[in-house]
């Protein structure tokens, strides 16, 4: 019987929400890691008991948490010394250090600001190997472990792209979005905010910027090679060459690995937004949820639209059957949306008001899992055969 | 070199992490810091590591606190003694977080 496991992460714990293949009854585990912030969870694609998650607190710094039995049970790798190799340092899961001389970035008012560790925003498994994980970091930088998460190492190429003139958002100098070709072993994609979206082709030793074609009014130049507030990529594994982002606004489209990009917002209400995702069987159809502006960080009125275009954008069709079509303020943010893996195929998001939708029909309909957890800083789906 | 016996307050979040009550009781050896305290925490506690002190630095992060005898010590030099009354367990070596928001 197939099944789908939702991970999500909020701002004061984390749940786990079940259902078999109908989606349309829900069992709710949680909190998990009650009190603290759960930036991400996500799952192994090679083994979905596996999965790893980022809880920290701005008293208590960074933790990182691994389950080997699909969220039942949970541990902080080589937290529990007795349990270690002794050639592993223990106690080293949350030690993130940047390599070499740490250098600078630019502060909110241009002054060079040295680099600081504050959280994982984004732990991304392996597609081939169950210990390999990266981690997107604030400030922002790339960091990998290939022992479970035991140990970290930071791919310093990365920040070696004019680093020194990275400049954080009003959310921070974080690293998001960590895609991994299927197709490439070499090739990964990351995206910044707000220094733009990068692209390694020798598995994140050495990185480009790819921005061309991006036009951001609040920079000086506003097609600079960096400095783009890109909020979220996302691509169709048959097709890893296609990529969709949700920039600050507008909605892009690069056919050629981010070489360039072209508009796609066409005729969205709005094309302000932060998630973006793509059908899981449908390469050309792709989902965002338009939200007020960069000063009002919600719905356009009272509404709450997911739209979708089936054409690889440019068209976009709102998706309203069971969302809130009044008096509803509420944003979605970068890492709450995702899709499962069934035949039928389900999309999920979760919002800043502490509810978690699923529509199984590809967004034709929708319906509440829960209406009232913490604020939903992010959803990813297990599809359990 | 003498051995005593430290309590050790842990706030909730880091009892959670470290599976334990509000209180536990640490062996350290003499000369009982600040610092030496903290060694042994981590220590007997590796999912604390990280969490109270930076990995590096050993810097205590901004948001906490640490209270002996009524008094906050977070400012004190890591390497100065504690008092008597923590040695002899009448007080214990209480770690906080700073009251800061909701």
């Amino acid at each position: 019987m197939s099944g789908v496991r939702v991970l999500v992460g909020t701002a004061k714990g984390a749940f786990v929400l079940t259902s078999d293949g109908k989606r349309d009854k829900w069992s709710v585990e949680g909190p998990l890691f009650a009190g603290w912030t759960v930036y991400h969870m996500k799952g192994s694609p090679v083994d979905p008991d596996r999965i790893y998650a980022s809880q920290s607190s701005d008293w208590f710094g960074q933790v990182i948490q691994r389950s080997s039995d699909g969220g039942k049970t949970w541990e902080q790798p080589g937290g529990e010394s007795d349990k270690l190799d002794k050639d592993k340092a223990a106690g080293a899961s949350n030690k993130f250090v940047y390599e070499g001389d740490v250098g600078t970035h630019k502060w909110y008012d241009g002054t060079p600001h040295p680099w600081e560790f504050k959280r994982i925003w984004h732990l991304e498994p392996s597609l081939s190997d169950v210990d390999v994980v990266y981690a997107g970091a604030e400030d922002a930088a790339l960091f990998r472990s290939s022992d479970g998460a035991l140990s970290w190492q930071e791919l310093p190429g990365l920040r070696a792209q004019r680093g020194s003139e990275w400049q954080p958002g009003a959310g921070g100098l974080g690293l998001h979005t960590i895609l991994l070709d299927p197709k490439n072993a070499n090739r990964i994609y990351v995206a910044i905010s707000a220094a733009g979206a990068f692209r390694s082709d020798d598995s994140g030793l050495t990185w480009k910027p790819i921005n061309r074609g991006l036009r951001s009014r609040y920079i000086p130049d506003p097609e600079a090679e960096i400095g783009h507030c890109v909020h979220r990529l996302a691509l169709h594994p048959s097709r890893p060459d296609v990529v969709y982002m949700q920039l600050h606004w507008n909605v892009m489209r690069t056919d050629n690995a981010g070489e360039l990009w072209t508009n796609i917002s066409g005729d969205l209400p709005t094309d302000f937004g932060f998630p973006i995702e793509v059908h899981p069987r449908e390469p050309d159809t792709v989902y965002v949820v338009p939200i007020k502006s960069d000063s009002e960080h919600y719905v356009p009125e009272g509404r709450l639209r997911v739209y979708r275009s089936r054409v690889g954008g440019g068209e976009w069709q709102p998706l309203t059957n069971g969302l809130p079509q009044e008096n509803c303020y509420v944003n979605v943010l970068r890492d709450a949306m995702a899709t499962d893996l069934l035949d039928e195929s389900g999309i999920y998001f979760g919002t800043t008001g502490g509810q978690v939708y699923v529509s199984p029909d590809g967004g034709d309909h929708w319906q509440a899992i829960v209406r009232d957890l913490p604020r939903v800083l992010s959803v990813e789906v297990q599809t359990l055969q | 070199m003498t051995t005593h016996s430290i309590r050790v307050t842990l706030p909730y979040h880091l009892q959670t992490l470290a599976k334990t009550g509000a209180e536990i009781l640490l062996p350290v050896d003499s000369p009982v810091t600040q610092n030496a305290v903290l060694e042994a925490l981590e220590t007997a506690y590796p999912m604390l590591r990280g969490t109270i002190r930076d990995h590096v630095t050993k810097a205590r992060r901004p948001l906490l606190r640490y209270f002996v005898c009524s008094q906050d010590i977070s400012h004190e030099a890591s390497n100065t003694p504690l008092p008597d009354a923590v040695l002899s367990g009448a007080e214990p070596f209480i770690i906080w977080g700073a009251i800061a928001g909701g």
